[in-house]
């Protein structure tokens, strides 16, 4: 009978206090705490969503870089191959014009030394035609005198004349 | 984690030191071989009482005296509860009855053989543990509320995230699941201010050291002013269906409302009978735990009593049990406060219910 027989005073007692809990924790404990929660979980949710669109972003960029960097290569590869068309052209172009020049280098050489050859015939002709004529003039003087003498000296004449 | 164990386990053992004073000294008292009586030393333990008893050494009572504050024939009577030496005097014609319907409570006996119950307004040893208990739970929660100032945004630090996850189960798992979206912020103070009441005067009430160890949860009184607290609630917060509901049931056959209003009797019954289970049912839950510790210490007594090395060897297997008992009440304190917070917030949610429901009949 003890045990469910209830004190007016601790009723009395246990409403003021139970009251007064409630009342200090509703005023200065429950709003800051149940706001920060709320606060708190909508930072969280923000922040998730941020990572989740900075996430989306970073997968678009990579594959934009990807694409930039593939065609980055095809034009590398582009601007080799015309590199080495234009390298090509160029050895041609260069082995072209040297052939050209060492064909006009020895056509002008073959037309100097002609030339040469020819002056230098000349200068035999005329030279030719001057010995002849010094042999013959001095052969005239000697003909009047010994054949035989005459003979030798033809030969030392012509042995003298240097060539 | 060890640490804490260990002082449980220290909680425990004192547990036994307070019954072990307790029960010899009834013995002593008098003079005389006075046989143990379980029944008497464990009520003694779970109702309030004008003093505090701590220990008896030898002779000597260890005890906290409460003032007794009495309203009688217009006149206030204040005096230290001291003044009954332990229920042994009377004072001022007042006396703590010693059995009969009053039983340890303060009468004042008359000639003719019955007596006048003052109002009765003393600070007894459960009023003074609800004092403790709630200037411990408004510094904790004043310190949590600031530590959520601090961190804001943040991680919680240190006490406040022992708090937290409580705070989050009682906002999830009963305001918002039970009274709905719409309502449930209105009603989070109370659920939580009710559940923490409960679980830390639970908690509070197993360690039984002063000045905590108070059966307070398991008072009647106590659990009636809650279960109180939140039948007013109900009525307060209540909207139109809530009433239309009872006075009106729909779904229901006419002839079950009308010569004869036999369901609207039914639900204003129900109504009474809602907070009234709350009430028994918290108390009961407590005060049986703790009677169970009691009965388990009290085994080394009665068995001591035949042979001191019976109760020797019952100590052994009699703290065993209460080791297991009190982490069992452990967890009845949780729960006993949960399903306390859980069926407020289910009535709470009835008055604030908005759907004329009739499919639910």
């Amino acid at each position: 009978m003890e045990l469910v027989n209830p004190g007016i005073g601790l009723i009395f007692w246990m409403i003021i206090a139970f009251g007064t809990v409630f009342f200090i924790l509703k005023k200065f404990a429950w709003p800051s705490i149940v706001q920060a929660l709320k606060e708190r979980e909508q930072h969280i949710e923000e922040a998730l969503r941020a990572a989740d669109i900075a996430y989306e972003e970073m997968k678009k960029l990579k594959i934009d870089n990807e694409l930039l960097l593939k065609e980055a290569k095809e034009e590398r590869d582009i601007i080799m191959s015309e590199a080495r068309k234009i390298r090509e052209k160029i050895l041609d172009d260069a082995r072209v014009k040297a052939n050209e020049e060492a064909d006009r280098i020895v056509e002008s050489a073959r037309v100097r030394i002609q030339s040469e050859r020819m002056a230098a015939i000349t200068d035999i002709k005329n030279q030719i035609a001057e010995i002849s004529i010094d042999v013959a003039e001095k052969i005239i003087r000697q003909k009047l005198q010994e054949p035989k003498e005459h003979q030798a000296y033809i030969d030392k004449v012509i042995e003298s004349k240097p060539f | 984690m060890t640490l804490k164990s260990i002082l449980l386990l220290l909680l425990l053992f004192f547990a036994g030191a307070d019954i072990v004073s307790a029960g010899p000294s009834k013995t002593n008292e008098h003079g005389e071989k006075e046989a143990f009586d379980a029944g008497k030393m464990i009520v003694d333990h779970i109702v309030d009482s004008y003093e505090w008893h701590i220990a008896t050494i030898g002779e000597t009572h260890i005890s906290v005296y409460f003032p007794v504050i009495l309203y009688d024939e217009g006149a206030w009577h204040i005096f230290m509860s001291s003044k009954f030496h332990h229920g042994h005097e009377s004072y001022k014609g007042y006396e703590i009855a010693s059995d009969g319907q009053m039983k340890g409570k303060i009468i004042r006996p008359l000639p003719d053989g019955t007596f006048v119950r003052p109002i009765d307004l003393s600070i007894t040893k459960n009023v003074f543990a609800i004092f403790v208990s709630s200037i411990i739970l408004i510094l904790v929660f004043l310190h949590v509320a600031n530590a959520y100032k601090r961190t804001k945004k943040h991680a919680p630090k240190g006490f406040q995230s022992l708090i937290e996850p409580l705070i989050l189960f009682i906002r999830d798992e009963i305001a918002r699941s039970s009274i709905g979206e719409k309502h449930y912020e209105k009603f989070l103070p109370y659920l939580l201010t009710v559940f923490f009441f409960i679980f830390f005067n639970n908690i509070f009430g197993l360690i039984p050291i002063f000045p905590l160890g108070a059966n307070v949860t398991g008072n009647i009184a106590v659990t009636g002013v809650l279960a109180f607290f939140t039948f007013m609630m109900t009525i307060v917060m209540s909207n139109k269906y809530y009433w239309q509901h009872i006075f009106n049931t729909p779904g229901v056959p006419w002839w079950l409302k009308l010569p004869l209003p036999l369901m609207p009797i039914i639900e204003v019954v129900g109504m009474f009978t809602k907070p009234f289970v709350l009430m028994v049912r918290l108390f009961a839950n407590i005060t049986a735990g703790h009677i169970i510790i009691l009965g388990f210490m009290s085994l080394i007594f009665v068995f001591s009593q035949a042979s001191i090395y019976a109760g020797y060897g019952m100590s052994l297997l009699s703290v065993t049990l209460v080791i297991f008992m009190n982490f069992l009440e452990l967890l009845v304190a949780f729960i006993q406060a949960y399903v306390f917070t859980l069926l407020s917030a289910i009535f709470l949610g009835m008055a604030v219910e908005e759907h004329a429901h009739e499919e639910h009949h």
